[in-house]
């Protein structure tokens, strides 16, 4: 058979231009759509939102291998006011805010605690449930200040609030071991790669019931940080929108419910 | 849509970048070393025709090179804690590097070595060469020639998997790229950065590796051998 080979480039280069405009139009037109996310979640009647899979009690894969826990719940809450099917997208400590930043996601419903450096690419919404993080350490090891955690290796998830308050509040000499997300550094104090472990509490009272043999307690109080909801920099109609259903949530006794059946204690004060 | 490229508050973390490059140089230069060395005793008992260790070295070999150098490194660093072995995140990256480069060199070298022509191994012997000698002397040297390029290669491939051992808090390069990614939410730079300098890593090494080949190691040597 012969082939014009002139003849087949001649046909292939419209088509592969033609498919490369369709590709840069679709960014340009998501782009577009993505400037009001709003308007994209009650057109399509779907939102996106990110939660975390290895963070019991907030969000985790249950025996059914479907994620569950307080954020998952608060998630479905927040599609059901809205009108629209959730769609959960599964992240870690360390890319919650890039999937809001290159809005892969329209909502982060992670335990997401609010500082300055956060405030600076991403808006966020009232707290939802409350949160701290702390140290935790065996009782053999005496840690009355972080002064005393000098010399000592404690794990912390990497980006996550408990690794950059822990950097400014414990001494230069304290030697901080940063992991890829929560499970890693719960592992490594778990196979006593660390003396301690800075995480939120509820993650480590998970952890201390499941490794009694570790006797593992409370040491330090890192923060106190309830979590909030994070928005895209500039989507304040979703950001209002999100708003009025926390507080009608709050108002109805919905907030509380959760907290309860998650964390076994009241939402407390829960700041906007 | 408009990015703003901002790569000052990357560069100017330069300290973390250094003692990124520092330990991924660090890491390497020992696996290498080791791997190396360890991958050509483990080619020579294979060569020899005893049963039992060729069998189990050949187990070795597949086990590493049919499993994931991620799920290797956890293994050591996770995993063996259970029983009693506590590794350091530095120490569990060194082991895990080493293990996997000496499981390919050993059948990077041994490909050499059976290359090598019957004629050759037969004239050593008839010189009086004992078996070792022959190996060392006749055998090895046309056999790691030409094997070098593949034996930079993987180097190289090991070099740029130790990226991973930041995953178990060992603060190489890309662990580095990650903090600072993690701190200034600037995750384009950060890992812009991370890639030129592994580039520029593995194009410099590379170089060096293949000068150190043609001049010091097969000085003399040419292809015929």
């Amino acid at each position: 058979m012969n082939i014009n080979i002139t003849r087949l480039i001649k046909g292939v280069i419209p088509f592969v231009l033609y498919s490369f405009l369709g590709i840069i139009s679709q960014f340009v037109t998501s782009n577009v759509y993505a400037q009001n996310a709003l308007d994209t979640i009650q057109k399509t009647k779907t939102i996106k939102i990110a939660i975390p899979t290895d963070y019991p009690p907030y969000g985790f894969v249950g025996v059914d291998l479907q994620p569950q826990g307080l954020d998952v719940e608060m998630a479905q809450l927040i599609g059901q006011k809205l009108g629209a099917k959730v769609e959960l997208i599964p992240v870690s400590s360390p890319n919650r805010v890039p999937y809001l930043q290159t809005k892969k996601v329209d909502l982060v419903i992670s335990t997401l605690g609010k500082n300055a450096e956060r405030e600076k690419v991403i808006d966020f919404t009232h707290a939802y449930a409350p949160y701290y993080q702390a140290v935790f350490g065996p009782k053999s090891l005496s840690i009355k200040t972080f002064n005393d955690l000098a010399g000592k290796t404690i794990s912390a998830t990497r980006g996550s609030l408990e690794d950059t308050e822990l950097t400014k509040l414990a001494p230069a000499a304290a030697q901080i071991k940063r992991f890829e997300d929560s499970s890693s550094t719960i592992a490594a104090y778990v196979a006593g790669q660390v003396q301690l472990v800075a995480t939120g509490a509820s993650v480590a009272t998970a952890m201390i019931q499941k490794n009694p043999q570790l006797g593992a307690e409370f040491k330090l109080l890192i923060k106190d940080s309830p979590c909030f909801i994070g928005v895209a920099k500039g989507e304040d109609a979703l950001r209002v929108k999100v708003n009025e259903v926390i507080v009608a949530a709050h108002k109805a006794g919905d907030l509380e419910r959760l907290s309860q059946k998650w964390l076994a204690r009241t939402t407390g004060d829960l700041p906007e | 849509m408009t990015v703003e490229l901002d790569f000052w508050v990357v560069i100017k973390e330069w300290p973390l970048l250094l003692t990124g490059v520092a330990w991924t140089l660090g890491l390497t230069f020992v696996s290498a070393c080791v791997g190396t060395l360890s991958g050509l005793g483990l080619a020579w008992v294979r060569l020899q025709n005893w049963q039992m260790p060729s069998r189990i070295i050949h187990i070795y070999v597949e086990l590493i090179r049919n499993t994931p150098f991620i799920v290797q490194l956890f293994f050591i660093f996770f995993g063996l804690p259970q029983l009693g072995f506590r590794l350091s995140a530095e120490t569990s990256s060194v082991l895990a590097m080493v293990i996997n480069l000496s499981a390919y060199s050993t059948e990077i070298i041994r490909s050499g070595v059976e290359a090598t022509a019957p004629g050759q191994i037969q004239a050593g012997r008839s010189l009086g060469f004992s078996e070792f000698q022959v190996f060392k002397h006749v055998i090895l040297p046309p056999a790691l020639f030409r094997v070098w390029p593949a034996l930079v290669a993987q180097i190289i491939i090991v070099m740029l998997g130790s990226a991973v051992c930041g995953q178990i808090s060992t603060e190489e390069l890309s662990y580095s790229a990650n903090l600072i990614q993690s701190r200034n939410f600037r995750a384009f730079e950060a890992f812009i950065v991370a890639a030129a300098i592994y580039l520029s890593l593995a194009i410099v090494m590379r170089w060096c590796l293949n000068r150190l080949g043609k001049n010091l190691i097969f000085k003399g040597l040419s292809q015929n051998g």
